[in-house]
């Protein structure tokens, strides 16, 4: 067993030990958790560390067979864009259990669920069989269901509810799609898929379909316009740590389903289909922009918000341009540190003052200062201002996908679209006017700033931020193998 | 005469009987349990030791013993096993019957097994036979109203469907001049062009047949006596009659009907629309159910529905694919069935109501129950890692191989639809505030039941290969 597998499985072995030893007191159960999230999250950066952007391509393998009669592979491997997600989700996990250290409510089931459904999010990116990955990409389901309808909010059960069909609809069409490349190239393996030229197999379905209905499920959980009304709901309802891991790591699974598979397997559907999806991420980011303008409760205005920023990893995957599809990465783990910061802060504060109303909050810079900043902060990586992630990223994006000149309307798009950036400013800095400046509200007066193990995970989260904004070669550098190969698909 | 062959079926008929003769001279609850218990171990026994390599023909062809026998024997006498473990839980309400109970189980359960291996129309009408009159007895073994009415229902709904099925019969002999199975292939062989006679006939046959399975449209007894009957007898009718029913439809559709390719592909493609219709009226009910025998009742009738596209592909590929997937989907049904049950049946009888109301705050009352109780809905949900992933995954690969994706996208979508009733007896355990307080605990036999099927579903979910290499090796003797 690699390292690579280690750090997958790990969560679930000490969800496993959480949930198996008998009479396991609270205290015990936290300190399990968070030895497997601080493990897998070291072994997470050793690979950073040591893995070799020189060479690229899929590192730290581990495969054998699993279903011979299928010919499906436990088959896991990582190249530069698994890497950092791999990195961000376990940051996040790590993060996710210092959030939610203190949860009174039965808490070894909840650290149980939360690392579970980390190792289904690390296996997601990690899997280079199909199989496998649909098999990860489902389990994802349960322990979110469990962490949003028992330690929610607000109409908790009817969020996760519809949380779990939406998911399972689109995967539905995902399994169909799967199996119409199953049977089309006789393997499950990706590796093998991106030898195989598909176009030329005679298969039981038309390339076309199998491309919408895998696109289908990624395009739910990204999500997409019309599909993402569940995510507002999803995320405003779950308990803090379930937002940052929601909207920090697992909707990237949805940009990542798209990379590793649509874009990989099917150039020639992608590039026939780009205006349609650019149109749509347009709609996506123009739409999600003004709805999250309208929004008074704090958590779903940082949810809607994830809906327009999505819409840049769309609008960047189907430029299918190498500049583009770095931008698009790019916003993926940004948006991962900058939505887990901006919902770990609305968990502080909705925490210590009781109250989730923007127009209700005022004032808060003079009671809590540090939590200012650190909105602050995070506010101006939402609105991409030059320095910090947000900003290198949506500038990749944008210009990879104005440069694509051979997608019909490309230039359109991403003109209209490049008034989400404008709208971002106005909704984070009313937000920020209206909660953090103002004349402050006496009933504040006593309310807590961050402990200090607040500001060391907001300070982990920061300092991703603004790593990635002033030196962003250090992701791009391992990103570079991972995208020019699929990039000289179209000559760019 | 190679009677060795059919020993494990002697076996279990004589122990019934033994059960009755005991009973009589002096009548001991736990004596019937040991007696039904040893039966079941030494036809198990009898069955794993058994030479099954070549197909072999009983008593002048009515039977033929292969690899698909011997793999259906086991399950069914594992099911069995855990039926009676199970119902240790129900003795108090069938204490003045537990002796008939048990005996009636074993004769129902030589029914089906003889079922897995009826190579002739006339044998395979008697194991049907054999099997429905012992359930019908045991459905209305409660003796109130409920359980009269259902046991009435599912027999007088039984009584036609087998004097449908009888029709059929004779119409496919009228046509062919046969009853064994591979005669009746032989015969349609040397027809020019299969006889509107004989396609009636097959007709009638598979609609008597599917009364069994309770696929749609002959459903309707499934919900009153599911509801009705003890739970126990729920339990056996959806998780070992309703095999039994669709292996003898693959038996005698294959054996009989597989050749010449029209018309193997003809009765496929009914099936297919069948598989359509049921799991999607069967998941539609089940949506509005507030009772837990009668949701699960529709569960089975959706999950009838998903083996049936194992018939169908067995009908597409005449024979040559889609058994092994077929009998791994059986064996995963069985043990999520058999998780569910036994836990449902120790909360029903604690709770004394079947709502599924009643179920509220199971989680915090009995956590490690809620657990296996959990696993076994989330298996028969279709999700990873469970055995029921794995189980439609390997059904739904064969039908796309054989042309019928557009069925298995009406599956996968009934399977989402499935989900949500499913979630929502979890999520009344899980999120409900308790109605009473105290844990419930199951007796030593049902918490077994619950575990091992439990840990089987996870282990088949990640290895499922270990069963699927053994269904491989069982297939049926083809004419």
């Amino acid at each position: 067993m690699g390292i690579l597998s280690l750090t997958i499985f790990l969560p679930a072995l000490g969800a496993l030990a959480i949930g198996a030893i008998p009479g396991l007191s609270a205290r015990f159960s936290r300190l399990i958790a968070l030895a497997a999230a601080t493990v897998s999250l070291c072994l997470s950066f050793y690979m950073f560390a040591v893995y070799d952007s020189a060479a690229g391509g899929f590192q730290f393998e581990d495969s054998f067979q699993w279903i011979p009669s299928i010919n499906a592979g436990y088959h896991v491997g990582i190249d530069g864009l698994s890497l950092l997600l791999v990195l961000l989700t376990s940051l996040l996990g790590f993060i996710s259990v210092l959030v939610s250290y203190k949860t009174e409510l039965r808490p070894r089931a909840f650290f149980a669920w939360l690392l579970l459904l980390e190792t289904s999010i690390l296996g997601v990116f990690s899997s280079l069989d199909l199989l496998l990955f649909f098999v990860f990409w489902e389990i994802e389901v349960i322990p979110m269901y469990f962490l949003i309808s028992n330690w929610g909010s607000g109409r908790k059960e009817y969020s996760a509810f519809k949380y779990v069909l939406y998911t399972l609809f689109g995967s539905a069409f995902m399994l169909a799609g799967i199996m119409g490349l199953y049977f089309t190239a006789g393997t499950f393996n990706l590796p093998e898929l991106y030898q195989t030229e598909l176009s030329l197999v005679a298969g039981s379905l038309p390339m076309a379909a199998m491309f919408f209905l895998l696109i289908i499920g990624f395009a739910v959980k990204l999500p997409v316009f019309p599909l993402h009304t569940w995510l507002p709901d999803a995320h405003t309802d779950a308990p803090t740590a379930a937002s940052i891991m929601l909207a920090g790591s697992l909707i990237k699974m949805g940009g990542y389903g798209i990379f590793r598979i649509c874009l990989g397997l099917f150039p020639g559907e992608a590039q026939h289909f780009a205006p349609l999806f650019m149109g749509l991420a347009m709609v996506s980011i123009v739409y999600g922009g003004a709805i999250t303008l309208r929004q008074t409760d704090i958590k779903r205005l940082i949810a809607y918000s994830s809906v327009s920023h999505m819409g840049f990893v769309l609008l960047g995957l189907f430029s299918l341009h190498y500049i583009g599809l770095t931008g698009a990465c790019l916003q993926l783990v940004s948006h991962g540190l900058i939505t887990g910061l901006l919902f770990a802060g609305a968990g502080i504060l909705m925490h210590n003052t009781h109250e989730r109303h923007i127009k209700k909050l005022g004032g808060l810079a003079r009671q809590m200062p540090v939590l200012a900043g650190v909105f602050t902060i995070a506010s101006i990586g939402a609105m991409g201002v030059p320095g910090t992630s947000g900003f290198i990223a949506e500038v990749s994006v944008f210009l990879g996908a104005f440069s694509a000149s051979s997608i019909a309307g490309s230039a359109v798009f991403t003109i209209i679209s490049l008034t989400g950036i404008l709208l971002a400013a106005a909704y984070m800095l009313t937000t920020l006017l209206k909660v953090f400046f103002g004349p402050a509200k006496p009933s504040f007066d006593s309310v807590a700033d961050l402990t200090r193990l607040e500001k060391f995970y907001c300070g982990l989260l920061i300092a991703g931020i603004f790593l990635i904004g002033l030196y962003p070669a250090i992701a791009t550098d391992v990103l570079e193998p991972a995208i020019a190969p699929l990039a000289s698909l179209w000559g760019g | 005469m190679n009677w060795p062959f059919i020993l494990p079926e002697i076996i279990i008929a004589v122990s019934a009987v033994i059960i009755i003769l005991a009973d009589l001279a002096k009548p001991n609850r736990w004596l019937s349990s040991v007696l039904a218990l040893a039966g079941i171990t030494a036809a198990a026994v009898f069955t794993f030791a058994g030479d099954y390599s070549q197909p072999a023909s009983v008593f002048n062809g009515m039977l033929t013993i292969d690899g698909w026998s011997q793999f259906l024997r086991l399950l069914l006498l594992a099911v069995s096993l855990g039926v009676l473990a199970v119902s240790i839980e129900y003795y108090r309400k069938l204490e003045y019957t537990w002796a008939e109970f048990h005996a009636l189980s074993l004769f129902a359960l030589a029914g089906m097994m003889l079922m897995s291996s009826a190579a002739d129309l006339v044998s395979a009408f008697i194991a049907i036979e054999i099997t429905a009159i012992s359930f019908f007895v045991m459905v209305g073994m409660l003796k109130d109203a409920r359980s009269s009415e259902a046991s009435l229902k599912m027999m007088l709904i039984g009584g036609i469907a087998s004097a449908i099925m009888l029709y059929g019969m004779a119409l496919v002999f009228g046509s062919t001049a046969g009853t064994r199975l591979n005669e009746i292939s032989l015969a349609i062989g040397g027809m020019s062009n299969p006889s509107a006679g004989l396609l009636l006939g097959m007709l009638l046959l598979l609609a008597g047949l599917l009364f069994e399975a309770a696929a749609v449209p002959f459903h309707m007894w499934a919900p009153d006596a599911y509801e009705g009957a003890p739970t126990p007898i729920t339990l056996y009718l959806s998780a070992a009659s309703k095999i039994a029913g669709i292996a003898i439809i693959a038996r005698v559709f294959t054996t009989a009907f597989s050749q010449p390719q029209n018309l193997s592909a003809d009765w496929g493609v009914v099936a297919a629309v069948i598989s359509a219709l049921t799991m999607t009226l069967g998941n539609i009910l089940a949506l509005s159910q507030t009772n837990i025998k009668r949701l699960l009742a529709y569960s089975g009738i959706a999950h009838t529905g998903y083996m049936l596209i194992g018939i169908s592909v067995i009908g597409l590929s005449q024979g040559s694919a889609g058994q092994a997937n077929l009998l791994f989907y059986m064996a995963a049904f069985a043990l999520a069935e058999l998780s569910v049950f036994s836990m449902v049946i120790v909360i029903t009888r604690y709770l004394k109501t079947d709502e599924i109301s009643g179920f509220a705050g199971l989680s915090r009352r009995s956590p490690r129950m809620f657990a296996l109780l959990c696993v076994g809905l989330f298996s028969l949900t279709g999700l990873p890692p469970t055995a029921g992933f794995m189980a439609k995954l390997f059904i739904f690969t064969g039908a796309v191989n054989h042309g019928l994706l557009w069925l298995i996208i009406i599956a996968v979508l009934n399977t989402v639809i499935s989900a949500y009733y499913y979630l929502k007896i979890i999520k009344v355990m899980w999120m409900d505030e308790p109605a009473g307080s105290g844990e419930i605990r199951p007796g030593t036999p049902a918490g077994m039941v619950a575990f091992i099927s439990a840990a089987g579903i996870i282990l088949l979910g990640i290895a499922p290969y270990m069963l699927l290499k053994l269904a491989e090796g069982s297939l049926l003797s083809l004419p």
